[in-house]
């Protein structure tokens, strides 16, 4: 196992060490010490490697993430996952505004609570947050699930297209067309496919409800033409 | 962007270290504010005196002969200790208007800061860790501080632009963020007595929270009411004598974590600010929620 440093390796050294790791290395485990809440910890890897992150990380871990299980034991500042594309990252504590922020795909686990705009512009990403979101989460949400075991804040979905919104409490709000949806057979066995692959155990897809796009936006309405 | 930073001790005995962890704190914030920086420290009030903190742009003229100047106008004691471009004036507590006074009318390049029971300001145009060391942050006590490294925004790069901003006897207020309805509210404030030194959002800001606070409202009335009247994008941190407060609009685009433990309250714009704390391995640590007051006393 390589172990870095934080306090003796300066963050460009451990990105740089990260991003010359390839496919079928044998630098398969890392970990990260005294992060400290530094930016961009861990951002931009494409190497299915295991970067274990001792403590609380500051905006952008784990960014445009490929391949890699990156797990934060500590809490995480904004931007976090921001526009992964594959792989897994999990945040042991909880995670500031627009964690997965146009993500692509992957899974961001997230144990504690998301604060505002969670999941925003999401593009393919799976999210799962066992605590609360915040307000104006999954904003114009595009493809992908995000899975809430908690509540979720205000508006929630506002101007969402095709993401799927699982949220298993209340919703304090939701957006500008964004509704809820019956729960069909496919939906229980899709979210059951998602908590599974998070290990979240002993929770029944019953108690979810699904919100999705009334697909009113999508397209210019001339009855709106006053409001331009 | 702007960096903010505040500490409120709970345990008398961290007293000693408060300017010296403050600094630590600014020090981590300089990218978020390179511009200019500034801080309020609250010391121990002694009773029957008041603090006025005066800053010049020529210190080694105007100072000298400050003091007595003063004394002859006011006809009491008063001592002047000069930290660089600021001087804290002490006088006895009923003298201070006429001191502030006397200040005004014969030393106009000097510029009163802020003024009380507690409060000392200091605030400069240039880096933040630069500005800490002009002013000795580090060797400070206290009870309680707040910090602000500045990325201008709203109004010139200065030192009266800089923050904190103080409109009332030991209050102050630190802002990350803009403000939209600034310029009617300045009219509106003005309008009701209130004067302003600069043409920046947060001395508005500032300036509306001690008008709410003259109405008889404490310090977290005053802050839910900002909630109302106040447009735009905030997080602030305010001090008074004895209150240490954040709020956060509600969109909340602005950062902000707080940190409590059985010694202290402590709010960084980032983890970072935070980091250096004793115990806060072992803190609770948050994110204020949006539109939400959060104030402590002693």
């Amino acid at each position: 196992m390589r172990s870095i440093d934080l306090e003796k390796t300066p963050l460009r050294g451990l990105n740089e060490s990260l991003h010359q790791l390839k496919d079928g290395t044998n630098e398969t485990e890392w970990e990260v010490l005294n992060p400290r809440g530094q930016h961009a910890v861990a951002v931009g890897i494409d190497a299915p490697i295991t970067v274990n992150i001792r403590g609380p990380v500051g905006y952008y871990c784990a960014g445009m993430n490929k391949q890699a299980t990156v797990v934060v034991h500590g809490s995480a500042g904004p931007g976090t996952a921001e526009n992964m594309m594959s792989g897994r990252v999990v945040v042991k504590g909880d995670a500031s505004q627009y964690a997965g922020a146009t993500g692509r795909g992957g899974l961001l686990l997230i144990e504690g609570n998301a604060s505002s705009r969670c999941g925003i512009s999401m593009k393919g990403i799976d999210i799962v947050v066992k605590g609360n979101i915040g307000h104006m989460s999954a904003f114009m949400a595009q493809t992908g699930n995000l899975v809430v075991l908690g509540d979720a804040g205000d508006a929630l979905g506002d101007s969402i297209y095709e993401a799927k919104l699982f949220v298993r409490g209340s919703v304090k709000s939701l957006g500008a067309d964004c509704i809820e949806k019956e729960m069909r057979p496919e939906h229980h066995e899709a979210l059951t496919e998602i908590l599974k692959k998070a290990g979240v155990n002993g929770i029944k897809t019953s108690e979810f409800k699904r919100y999705g796009s009334a697909r009113k936006l999508y397209n210019f309405n001339i009855d709106n033409a006053d409001a331009y | 962007m702007c960096g903010i930073v505040g500490l409120f001790i709970k345990d008398k005995a961290l007293e000693p270290r408060l300017g010296e962890l403050t600094a630590g704190m600014l020090a981590t914030m300089c990218e978020r504010g390179p511009d200019s920086a500034g801080f309020a420290v609250y010391g121990a009030p002694k009773s029957g005196e008041a603090k006025i903190t005066l800053q010049s742009p020529t210190p080694d003229k105007d100072f000298d002969g400050l003091a007595k100047a003063a004394e002859r106008a006011i006809g009491g004691k008063t001592k002047l200790e000069i930290k660089s471009t600021h001087a804290v004036l002490t006088c006895p507590a009923d003298k201070a208007d006429a001191a502030r006074e006397a200040i005004r009318a014969e030393f106009p390049n000097v510029r009163i800061m802020g003024s009380g029971e507690a409060i000392e300001i200091y605030k400069e145009v240039g880096y933040p860790t630069e500005v800490a060391k002009q002013f000795a942050l580090a060797k400070m006590s206290g009870t309680h501080a707040i910090g602000h490294t500045r990325m201008a925004t709203e109004s010139a790069v200065t030192t009266l632009g800089a923050h904190p901003f103080s409109t009332g006897p030991d209050q102050c207020l630190v802002h990350n963020g803009s403000l939209s309805n600034h310029n009617n509210l300045r009219r509106e404030l003005k309008h009701d007595g209130m004067s302003f030194e600069t043409a920046n959002d947060s001395e508005v800001a500032a300036a509306y929270l001690t008008w709410r606070m003259n109405q008889g409202l404490n310090l977290g009335q005053a802050l839910e009411k900002s909630l109302e009247d106040l447009d735009g994008f905030f997080t602030f941190v305010v001090g008074t004598k004895n209150g240490f407060g954040v709020v956060r609009d509600p969109i909340a685009c602005k950062p902000a974590v707080l940190a409590e433990t059985d010694q202290y309250v402590a709010f960084g714009s980032e983890y970072r600010a935070l980091a250096g704390l004793p115990g806060i391995e072992n803190a609770k640590v948050w994110e204020p929620e949006p539109a939400t007051v959060y104030f402590w006393e002693r």
